[in-house]
């Protein structure tokens, strides 16, 4: 179960704006996290909290297929994204990395920044505690949750690798 | 099926697949560059592999931060080069043969039609050009590619858009292809592939159908692919060094949706900051101040992206008031740039010219903007903060708006400057 305070920003957050290249070399997610954002929103690392929840409309992630991008967001302490859609190359890079993202419109329609929510990411069921509302969506396809469960796409091809 | 659904199917060792299907794909190429290599080497090493699954199979491309620009890139590149030595894979060493890698795969014939190719760069999908299925992925997507020779894929939709009518002068790809992404709009065409055809098309040039698409994942989509046709097959036949499969749409193929446009009426197209769905004719945007034109990148840093600038810019200057950078995508280009005379129509006119690299286009290095500076641009993305300072402004547009807009000082119709 996750719980935590909702940061929820607009559409087509580029992973320029999440990370930009300048910072790319940073070995570390904590460090990568440093800066998460900040073209944006250069206050969003100062508020958020371990465990917190990033919000965002539609196209989250959209342009370069840089990493960092989830990392950064894994190293500011963010514990899940929900947005209304996700670019594919952003999606993909979460998941391999175990960064658990939700499309889910109706909770982004229903939630504002500052209120706090419980995600069970088993059901896909999202509680607005602050606002006493609950939203669910849509369950991962099979593939995607036995890569989940699997740990990631890095445990899930040693699996594989291991099997042959 | 489409052209992507056949070569899917042919790599997945299925007869059959379509939109939705979860599939194991193997891959003829697999490909990262100096920011991205390094999570996929650790990742790599975490996988607990330890060789590729065919050492010609995998290349390393720095481009981004070459020459190397800082103590941290050059560390970034000496990590790359020893794991390429290590591994024995295909390495682009920065002058060599080397460049900028979208320009670089399909100029050496490391992608060819049919082709399934994953890179760890969103704008892998400029290989959609020679009739391949390419797309970007993370690196640990491509650490796990590097080890398996395998990709897991969710088979997408394709969407056709067919171009139709006269284009006029100084229209090519970057117009069409900005002005679709105009038209749809940055997540229109979001997990789909962008099958490119029409008459407009078949005239194409190879070059300006890299630069279509390059920027399909601007428009969010998996990948942007053009029919074979003999132009590619001129393109490939000169570079292939291993045979390659042909695959085709059929007529009755299923598409997602059927996008036409007559581009009779159409002018140059500029796309406005911070966003390349801002699209409009130049003219809207005629007459904006600029203080930087960029010409180059894997959008448009090929022989005929230099060829547009210099007929502008023949017996020209640069205006006063700004910088003209002018960077070739890979040597190649630079050589048969200098050989042309393109190189000194440029130097004539007052530009600057770099060797092949990404540079400014990331706001890496070699034209890296600052605070409440503009600049028009040949590349494919004008985010807040990507060239530099996020309060430079960026314009994405041809190399003939470019070249023009760094004659007048301000974005303007090519046509009004070479008359
Ligand atoms: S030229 Fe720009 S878009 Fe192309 S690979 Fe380099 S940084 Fe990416």
């Amino acid at each position: 179960m996750i719980r935590g305070t909702v940061h929820k920003y607009g559409a087509n957050i580029d992973t320029d704006v999440i990370i930009p290249a300048k910072y790319a070399n940073l070995p570390t997610p904590e460090e990568l996290g440093a800066h998460c954002l900040e073209n944006l929103d250069d206050g969003f690392v100062k508020k958020v909290r371990t465990g917190d929840v990033l919000m965002a409309t539609t196209n989250f992630g959209c342009g370069s297929s840089r990493e960092q991008a989830p990392w950064s967001i894994r190293g500011a302490g963010v514990s899940c994204i929900i947005a209304k859609s996700f670019a594919r190359i952003f999606f993909r890079n979460a998941i391999n990395i175990a960064l658990p993202l939700l499309e889910c419109p109706d909770a982004v329609e229903g939630t504002e920044s500052g209120d706090v929510l419980e995600i069970d990411l088993t059901s896909g069921k999202i509680e607005n505690i602050t606002k006493n509302k609950v939203f669910s969506a849509a369950p991962y396809p099979d593939f995607i949750r036995e890569l989940i469960d699997a740990g990631g796409l890095i445990a899930y091809a040693r699996q594989k690798i291991d099997s042959k | 099926m489409t052209l992507v659904e056949k070569i899917l199917a042919a790599r997945a060792g299925l007869i059959e697949v379509s939109p939705g299907q979860f599939i194991n794909v193997n891959v003829d190429l697999v490909m990262a560059h100096d920011l991205t290599a390094s999570i996929a080497i650790r990742q790599f090493k975490e996988l607990g592999a330890k060789n590729v699954f065919d050492p010609n199979k995998v290349a390393l491309v720095p481009d981004h931060f070459v020459p190397t620009k800082d103590i941290a890139s050059a560390e970034v590149n000496k990590n790359l080069r020893e794991f390429a030595r290590e591994q024995q894979i295909i390495y682009f060493e920065c002058g060599q043969k080397s460049g900028i890698e979208h320009v670089i795969l399909p100029e050496k014939g490391l992608v060819l039609p049919g082709d399934v190719v994953v890179g760890a760069d969103s704008h892998t999908c400029t290989y959609g050009a020679v009739g391949a299925f390419s797309t970007g992925m993370g690196s640990t997507d491509i650490a796990v590619a590097m080890a398996t020779g395998e990709i897991w894929l969710k088979v997408p939709p394709t969407i056709k858009f067919v171009y139709s009518g006269q284009p006029g002068p100084w229209i090519g790809g970057k117009d069409l292809i900005l002005h679709t992404i105009g038209q749809i709009g940055v997540d229109g065409a979001l997990y789909s592939v962008m099958e490119f055809t029409g008459s407009v098309i078949d005239q194409l040039t190879m070059d300006d159908r890299f630069t279509m698409a390059n920027m399909a994942i601007e428009a969010g989509a998996k990948a942007g692919v053009f029919a074979v046709d003999e132009k590619t097959l001129e393109y490939v036949n000169a570079r292939a060094r291993r045979p390659f499969e042909v695959y085709a749409s059929d007529p009755d193929a299923e598409y997602a949706q059927v996008i036409t446009y007559d581009l009779s009426e159409m002018e140059p197209q500029v796309s406005c900051p911070h966003s390349p769905e801002n699209t409009v004719p130049v003219s809207q945007t005629a007459g904006v101040k600029i203080d930087q034109a960029v010409i180059g990148s894997c959008t448009n840093g090929r022989l005929k992206d230099m060829a547009e600038a210099a007929q502008v810019l023949k017996g020209r200057q640069v205006h006063p008031s700004l910088r003209c950078i002018i960077i070739p995508g890979s040597q190649e280009v630079y050589l048969a740039a200098l050989r042309e005379g393109f190189i000194e129509t440029f130097i004539e006119a007052g530009a600057a010219v770099s060797t092949p690299t990404c540079g400014p286009c990331v706001g890496g290095h070699t034209g890296v903007l600052a605070a409440g500076e503009r600049c028009i641009s040949t590349t494919n993305r004008n985010f807040v903060g990507r060239m530099g300072s996020p309060e430079a402004e960026v314009y994405l547009a041809s190399p003939a708006v470019a070249a023009a807009s760094a004659v007048a000082g301000e974005i303007i119709n090519p046509e009004e400057v070479v008359r």
